[in-house]
This record gives structure tokens, sequence and C-alpha cells, in this order.
């Protein structure tokens, strides 16, 4: 089980920083969700995985750590409060500057055949 | 002896009087600018007698023991000398000041600058440790730097200050670098220890490296060549500025160093070879440039740049009569040059003018000034009766005593009698130039004689001339022994302060001097015209040049990593990231650890395929916007799904409710953007983001792997024992977020409320234009609130809200807390604006969310407070239980409060987010105007 549930996190950071490393806004913001599932799932782990042993008293036999879900458990809420700000932030760009790119202007393409404007205003 | 340490802080408190008096008038504010500076050189004197004795004072305050820092001050001869001329000189040029500036100069910033200056030089004479001697050195850059470009309105003030900067600053960090080496060399940063350990030092392979470092440092700040080429620069100083920095006390810093550290590290071949011959140099270059520059302040400085190298070839000399003929040189150079200096000020003030081309005759309009300046100008020439020659007299006897340069030895005393002859010639220059040889030409203004006020300091500094001339041991004998005691770290030897030594070589060299100096000034036109024939360089287009060229190498070399790509930039620092990350992990060497792996279930292994062909979907769908988010959702879900079964029920809901309103944010905000993004990265880029990701991920999983395989070492332990008896519940999450570390838990919604009220100001003025079709060109349709949902919604609205309830309730003993209920709220509340649209809410619902994100926190942070009343830490919590009829048993707990705040500030956060961008949907928007 381990195993697998590594493989899940570097496959979702893989794909979440792939995503984060493209030029447009919208890219970077699902690609920063991506990797906080990653983040989140791996803080997690860092209490070990554990069936059937929520940390709630007298409900199970062992308890798993309940020191990670704590710090996950607020990772969660102000990884939302991010990728609000973020995408708000991507929005105000595209408003204020026409375009949708990272860098506020969309660069020179050596291949200007597939180059699209962004900004349709 | 506690006062030692108020004797350099004492101006410290002194740089701020200035600017208060400012506003009274110029005479008040010099007066109670000089108070301080008064106070402390009493104080300084009060200590004289006993140091005249022999006696050394120090003083220590510690600052962080336990790294070894302290505050470090000692009061010895050579430290005594050296404030008695910064706080004596300093007075005096405070009183110049006050008539030199003209009333548009803000006096108070002025004397502020002037007494932080005084404030570092007196720092870096007192020093007896090192690092806070370097600290203080720095500090008299920085301080001279403001002092320098005081009229910062004219270019040659700023580019001489940023040229005088720079070189001082340059050896300022050779210096640090050199007592770093040095210290560490003694194994102490204490002075005393350093000027004890001589032998060790010099013993030490390290010395030639410590010797060059430092020496670095001094010759920079002493405008010892090839480095004397600031000085002149710096002239384009306010005068006062220049009599105090740049005769008495800022140049004079270097030369303190030397002194300071001769004990420790002179005495060698290679101290002599170095500072001999740098000082002999500086000595002749300096006389032979100053006899041809026309600017009355350019001559003084390069006369200030040659006797700097008089004093630094005694230093390099090696015996001790060398040492106290510097310490001697020292002391005169400072008054007759200040004394010069203001006389030039004065005569630049009452005539307008400093080029001597111009001024010529001025004996007629200020007959007084002139004479004051005629002794100070003997002085520099070494004429007999002023304190200039005594120490002359013993720099030429010195030079005739030096074996060093072997069967080449007469070369020493042969210069320095040029020199010395070059030095009459300037001097001659000064006098007969500017105050007899015809009449004034095209002067600005008609010379006059200054105010009272402002002959006072210079009049008093020559009458010490005159005065330490005639009676020389009686006036500083005392002084000048002390200081040479402490110079050598010990007795020094015998000396005679005498006038007349009989006729003897030095005398000669002396006369030899004065006529030859005649002679060349009196035939200085063939001289002239000798040096017209070179073509003329000035230092400071050199200067310039080289900053300039270095500007663009550095701009060539940014332009290269930096082009403005944050795409890059993103992949260097992931790429740094991931070598360093990947490096270390190599020093592991099993990936798997001793920990026995939970074995793996059907439903597992389906959720984790659906996972990350969920995840890879989005990555290959990216650019199609609406199918990508419909892909995330879906890993979201199954990350929730993984929380639930791996014993983290908590998690599982936070993580569902946030997925909700996550994806209800981002198809609000891509009603906005693009719906689809062009394919605009090359092969060769996605390739390269491919690969980097893959390391990573592959770098991540590794990691992960390694650390769940591995036993657990945990502090949990101590939460869950204490969870029941010291929070008053059972579920161990909550009462973590809610007590245990209530603290984070109040900072973090504080920053989700902070968040949501700089979204709010983003969306506020956000200029966009709603596109009235999507992009395949389809109207929207026309059905905006469907029946359906309006009626199913609305009967959800309070289950949902029951729901929520139950959740904030149970919160503390089961799965649940104010975090999740208040996205469970979010999401009724959101579901409600998409069934009936915002004019159909706004009626109904009156919330104010920016209110709700405040009274959050405040009540959350009031729960805290509230524990103080009853005398416990910030956010201790109280819980006890009660027993009513009908419901029975229950709990109240003061955690309950805090987490109520939480729950408020999470729904005023996550409605205030989402409300105003569903809000910029509407006819509802705010308005704004046109946009083209």
């Amino acid at each position: 089980m381990e195993g697998m549930y590594a493989f899940c996190v570097g496959l979702l950071t893989a794909c979440g920083i792939f995503l984060a490393l493209r030029g447009r806004t919208f890219s970077v913001v699902i690609g920063l969700t991506l990797l906080s599932y990653a983040v989140n799932l791996f803080l997690f782990a860092s209490g070990r995985l554990k069936l059937n042993a929520a940390a709630v008293l007298e409900q199970s036999e062992q308890y798993s750590d309940p020191l990670p879900q704590a710090l996950v458990l607020t990772a969660i809420v102000i990884g939302f409060a991010m990728t609000a700000f973020v995408v708000i932030l991507a929005m105000r760009a595209r408003a204020d500057l026409g375009n949708d790119h990272v860098d506020g202007t969309i660069p020179e393409q050596p291949n200007n055949t597939t180059q699209k404007s962004g900004g349709s205003q | 002896m506690n006062s030692l340490i108020w004797l350099p802080f004492l101006p410290l408190l002194g740089t701020l009087i200035p600017l208060i008096t400012a506003r009274f008038s110029r005479t008040a504010c010099a007066f109670m600018t000089a108070a301080l500076p008064a106070l402390t050189l009493f104080l300084v004197l009060s200590h004289a007698g006993e140091i005249f004795q022999g006696e050394r004072f120090q003083a220590v305050v510690p600052w962080i023991p336990a790294i070894g820092l302290e505050l470090a001050f000692r009061l010895d001869g050579l430290a005594l000398l050296f404030a008695i001329l910064i706080l004596g000189i300093g007075l005096l040029v405070i009183l110049y000041a006050r008539y030199y500036l003209s009333a548009k100069d803000s006096i108070g910033k002025f004397y502020a600058y002037l007494i932080l200056f005084m404030f570092a030089m007196l720092g870096v004479v007192l020093s007896d440790n090192l690092i806070q001697l370097w600290f203080f050195w720095e500090l008299t850059s920085i301080s001279s730097f403001l002092l320098i470009s005081f009229w910062g309105h004219k270019t040659e003030a700023r580019k001489g200050a940023r040229m005088a900067l720079t070189v001082t600053g340059a050896g300022g960090l050779a210096l640090l670098a050199g007592l770093l080496i040095l210290g560490n060399t003694v194994g102490s940063f204490s002075l005393q220890d350093v000027l004890d350990s001589g032998e060790l030092i010099k013993a030490s392979a390290n010395y030639p490296v410590i010797v060059v470092l430092v020496l670095l440092g001094a010759f920079t700040k002493s405008a010892q060549f090839p480095f004397h080429f600031w000085l002149p620069n710096a002239m384009a100083a306010p005068t006062p500025v220049s009599a105090y920095l740049h005769s008495a006390t800022m140049v004079k810093a270097g030369i303190f160093l030397m002194a300071r550290f001769y004990p420790a590290l002179a005495d060698t071949n290679l101290w002599f070879l170095i500072v001999s011959l740098t000082g002999l140099i500086t000595f002749l270059v300096g006389a032979y440039i100053a006899l041809f520059q026309h600017d009355l302040k350019g001559l003084l400085a390069n006369s200030t740049i040659s006797h700097l190298g008089l004093i630094t070839l005694l230093l390099g000399m090696g015996t001790d009569l060398a040492a106290v003929a510097a310490i001697f040189h020292i002391i005169n150079h400072a008054i007759f040059k200040a004394s010069l200096f203001m006389a030039a000020g004065i005569i630049d003030h009452e005539s307008g003018s400093r080029d001597m081309r111009q001024l010529n005759g001025l004996w007629k309009y200020m007959p007084y000034t002139a004479t004051l300046a005629m002794v100070a100008s003997a002085s520099m020439a070494g004429v007999p009766l002023m304190n200039g020659f005594l120490s002359k007299e013993m720099f030429f006897t010195e030079t005739l005593h030096q074996a060093s340069l072997g069967s080449l030895s007469w070369f020493i005393p042969v210069l320095a009698t040029l020199g010395g002859v070059f030095a009459v010639a300037y001097s001659t220059r000064f006098i007969h130039d500017v105050f007899f040889n015809g009449e004034p030409i095209n002067l600005p203004k008609t010379p006059h004689e200054p105010p009272r006020y402002m002959r006072v300091p210079v009049e008093i500094l020559v009458a010490l001339c005159l005065v330490v001339g005639i009676f020389p041991s009686l006036v500083v004998g005392d002084l000048l022994l002390a200081a040479a005691n402490a110079t050598l770290n010990g007795p020094a030897p015998a000396y005679s302060l005498a006038i007349w030594h009989g006729f003897n070589f030095p005398l000669l060299m002396s006369v030899i001097a004065l006529i030859g100096g005649l002679f060349m000034y009196y035939n200085r036109s063939h001289l002239f015209k000798f040096q017209a024939q070179f073509p003329t360089s000035d230092p400071k287009l050199v200067f310039e040049g080289i900053v300039q060229s270095l500007v663009v190498k550095a701009q060539r070399v940014i332009t290269l990593t930096e082009n403005g790509s944050l795409q890059r930039y993103v992949f260097f620092t992931l790429g740094f990231a991931v070598v360093m990350t990947a490096s270390s992990l190599m020093k592991l060497n099993t990936t798997a650890g001793q920990r026995p792996e939970i074995p793996v279930d059907a439903l597992s292994i389906t959720c984790a395929v659906l996972l990350c062909i969920s995840a890879l979907a989005t990555v290959i769908w990216h650019r199609r916007r609406v199918v990508a988010l419909l892909t995330l959702s879906v890993v979201g879900l199954i990350v929730s799904l993984a929380f639930a079964q791996f014993s983290a029920p908590d998690l599982a809901l936070t993580q569902l409710s946030v997925e909700v309103v996550t994806v209800i944010l981002l198809i609000l905000a891509l009603f906005f953007l693009p719906q689809k993004t062009p394919k605009e990265s090359s092969p060769r880029r996605v390739v390269r983001d491919l690969s980097l990701a893959s390391l990573i991920g592959g770098v991540i999983g590794t990691i992960s792997y390694a650390l769940m395989t591995r036993p657990l070492d945990t502090i949990s332990t101590f939460f869950t024992e204490n969870s029941k008896t010291g929070g008053g519940g059972t579920n161990v999450v909550n009462v973590i977020l809610v007590d245990f570390r209530g603290f984070d838990t109040l900072g973090e919604i504080t920053v989700l409320g902070i968040a949501a009220l700089g979204i709010y100001k983003l969306i506020a003025k956000m200029r966009l234009f709603m596109p009235s079709t999507d992009d395949n060109g389809l109207p929207w349709s026309e059905d905006r609130h469907p029946i359906l949902l309006t009626v199913i919604s609305q009967s959800l609205l309070p289950l949902a809200l029951l729901v929520s309830a139950y959740i904030f309730l149970r919160g503390h003993n089961m799965p649940g807390g104010g975090f999740i209920a208040g996205l469970i709220t979010s999401v009724a509340i959101i579901q409600q604006y998409i069934a009936h649209g915002v004019e159909w809410i706004k009626t109904r619902i009156k919330l104010d969310y920016q209110i709700m994100i405040g009274s959050g926190i405040g009540i959350a942070t009031l729960s805290g407070l509230g524990s103080w009343v009853f005398g416990h830490t910030f956010l201790s919590s109280w819980f006890d239980y009660f027993y009513l009829p009908v419901i029975g048993k229950f709990e109240l707990a003061s955690a309950m409060i805090f987490d109520l705040g939480v729950f408020l500030t999470v729904v005023g956060a996550t409605m205030l987010i989402l409300a105003n961008l569903g809000q910029l949907t509407t006819s509802e928007r705010p308005i704004q105007k046109e946009h083209d």
C-alpha cells in the first residue's frame, strides 16, 4: 500500500509541476492545485498510514498520528485561500494587461504559426 | 569604569539634538549641538591625568555572551590622543560651520551627520574588539558619504561621495577579512589579546595575508598611493567637512589602524617593504601634484595625501623613534591642516572663488586671515618655531638612520628632502599666489574679513601651531609620550622635543628644503610648462569609466540569466531544489525501511488507478480548460477518499467541502478567462519540463516511500494522552486545532481573512468584459435559474445548515469542527446564490461577510484573551460538564467559542470570495467606468 501511495504522490507532484511550468495562468493554477494535493498527502503520510485508527479516543484500538492531520487540515483551508487569491490575481492580470500569460506579455515565438492572441478584449 | 561606555554614545544621543533644535536660531542650534561633544571631551580629559601616569581603562558590556559578542571599549594613550583630536577639532568645526553654511543649507541635517561621524570615529579609536572596531570603521565610511554628498544637488558632490564610499568601502571589506583571519589566528577578537600576541601572529602562516588585507583597509582610508585619487574628489564637500574629515579624523583612521596594530603586525621585512614604500611614494606623489593645483582645496587635499604618506613612511620604518615621530606628526598635521582648510573656506566664502588663478593680492582685503593662513602654511612647510618643523625634523632624523634598503638606504633621506622641497614650494604658493601676486581677477564678490567668530577656530588652531612649536614638551609632551607608549605596547624610547638640536644633518636637510622650495616656487613657470606637456587625466573620469564598464558587464550577466520569463526562473529554482534533494537522497542506502507495509486491496487499487488516470488526463487535456477542471475534481475527490481510508475523517470532510468550493471558484474564474489554452510550448520545452517534472516526482515519491516505511517516533502521544483530560475532547485533531495549537490556528484564520480581503480588493477594481457567448460562439442559456434547482436547493438549505450545526457541535469529540462546519455552511449558501442569483439573495440574506471575518477573528482572539482574566496563559482552554433536565449531561468548553470564531471566519472568507466573484457575472457587478 505504501508503495502505491508513494507512487500516487510522485505522480501528482510531477503533473502539478509540469502544469506549473506552463505559460498561461489557468494551467498554473491547476498545476498548483495538483501540487497542493500532493503536498497534503505527503505531509499526511509523515504520520504513517493506518487503517481504522481515527484519532478519536475510545473509538478504536490504536490511533493514527493526529498532529500531521491537524496541520494538513489547516493546510487544506489555507490552500483554498491561496488558490482563490492566485486565480483572482490571474483574472485581474488579464483584465489589466489584456492577456493571461504569466509574464504579462506573450513572448515572441520563433515559429509564429501556432501563436494565438490570448487577450480577446 | 562605566563612564567609558558613555563616551562614544553621548555623541550618538547628540545626533538628535540638532534635528530637534534646528527650528531655533542657527546659533542656538550650534550651541546645543556642541553641548554633548563638549561634555564628552570633558570626560575624556578628566581621565587624561591617570593615563599620563600609565593607566589604561577598559570596559566591557556583555551583549550576546553565548556567542562571545560584547561591547568593549578602551581608553589608552593612543585612544586619548585621537579622542581629543576628534572632539576638540569637532567642536571647532561646529562653530565654524555655523558661519560657513548659508541659510539655504539645512544646518540641523548637517550637524546630525557631523555628530554621527564623530560617534563613528570615537567608536573606532575607543574599540577594544576587532569586529566592533570594524563596525565603527564602516560607519565612518557611511557617515562621511553623507557628509561629502551634503550638497547633493551638485554632480561632483555626488560623484565624489560615491567614489570615496566605493574606495573606502572596498578597503573596509578587505579589512574585515583581515581582522577575521587575525582574530582566528590569535583565537580571540579582543584587541588586547591581539596586541599581546605579536610574536604568534608574525610566526603564523597567515601573517602575509593578514598584513596585506589590514593594510588595504588602512591605505584606502588614508588615501595612500594608488588609492589616493578619492581624496581630492571628496573636496566637493562643504569646507567644514574637509577641515574635519580630511585633516584630522577620517583619513587619520587608516593611520590610527596602523598605529593600533603596530605591536601586533609591524617590525617585519614585509611590513617595512609595503608600508614604507607606499608611504614614500605617496609622500612624493602628493607633494608633486599639490604644486600644480589651481584649486585651493585641491592643493590642501594633495598636501594632505603627501603628509599622510609621510606618517605612513614613518610607521613603516620599524624603529620605535620613527613611530614616536609618526604620532607627533599626526598631532601637528591635524592642527595646521584643519586651520588651513578653514582659512581656505573663509577665502572661498568671502571672495566666492577657490581658484588661485583668480585669487591674488587678498592681503589688502583680509590681512588678519592672511596672517593666520601664513602661520599655518609655514607650519605645513616646516619653518622653525612652528609645530610642523619639529616633527619634520624628527622625520629627517629617522630617514638618516634607515639601513633597510642596504647600500641604497641613502635614497630615503634624499627623497625625503625632495618631498620637503615640494612641500615648501606648494606652501609658498598658497601664501604668495593668494595673498600677494598682483590684484584679484574677476572675483564674484569683493573679498572682506569674515565674521568675528568664524575666525575663532582658526585662531585657536594657529595659536596651537605656535605654542606647540615653541614649547613642545610643555604642551604635548605627556600626551605624546602616553600615545607612543600605547602604540608600542611598551615604554617608548628616549627622545627630545627641543627646537634646537645643534648644527646637524636634519637641520641641513631642512635648510635645503626651505631654500630649494623657494627656488622652485620662484621658477615655477618652467615647471608648469613642463607639466603642461603631459596629457591630463582626470581620476574621476577613469574611475567612472571603470564603474560604468563594470555595470555594463554586470548587465550582460544579468541578461544572460534574467530574461524576465517566470517560467525560466521557476525551472531553475526547481532544478536547483531537485539537485539539492537528490544529492542527499543518494546518501540513503536503501529506499525501503523496516516498517511492514499494509497489504493492498482491490478498492485501493481501483482508486489509485482512477487518481493516476485523472491526474494524467488533467495534464493531457490542460488546454481544454473545462475538461481539465472536471478531471481535476476527480483527483480531489479521490484524495479525500484516501484521507477517509487512512483514518483521517476530519481531513476527508475538509477536503471534500474545500473541493466543492474550489471547483465553483475555478468555474466562475473560467467565465472571465479564455476557455482554451493556445498551444505555444515548443517540443523542446515540453520535453525539458516533462523531464524535470518526472525527476521531481520521482524524488518526492522516493522520499515519501522511504518515509512511510520507516518507524515513526512521534510527539503526538502527548496529544492523545492529554486530549480528554486537558482539552476536554476526544477528537484529538480538533483538540489540537482549537486547544494545543490554538495559537497556530488563530494565525491561520487571520491569514485566511487577509487573503479574502485582498481578493475583495482585487475584485473591486476589476475591469473585465462579460463574454456574451462561449468560446464556440454559442449564446449562454436563457434559463439562468432552472426551476428544479431553485426548488430543491431552497428546501436543502435548512437541512444543510442543520448538518453544519451538528458537525460544529460534535466537533470536539467526533470528526467535525469549525473549519468543516464553516465550509459546509458556505457550500449551502453558495448553492442559494447559484440557484437564485445575487438579486434574489441580496434581499433575503443580509450578511456582511467582511464584518463576519472580523468578528470571527475577534471572537477567537477574545476567547484566548479571556483566559488572562482567570490568570491563565493566552488561549488556555476551560471546560466542564453540566446537567440539564431533558438534555442530560453535556459539556461546555471555552474551546468551543474559539471554534465559533474559526467557523465565522471560514464562512466569511469563503463567501466574501465567491459571492463577490459571482456578482461580477451579473448586472449587480460594481459600477465602473466604461472600458473600451
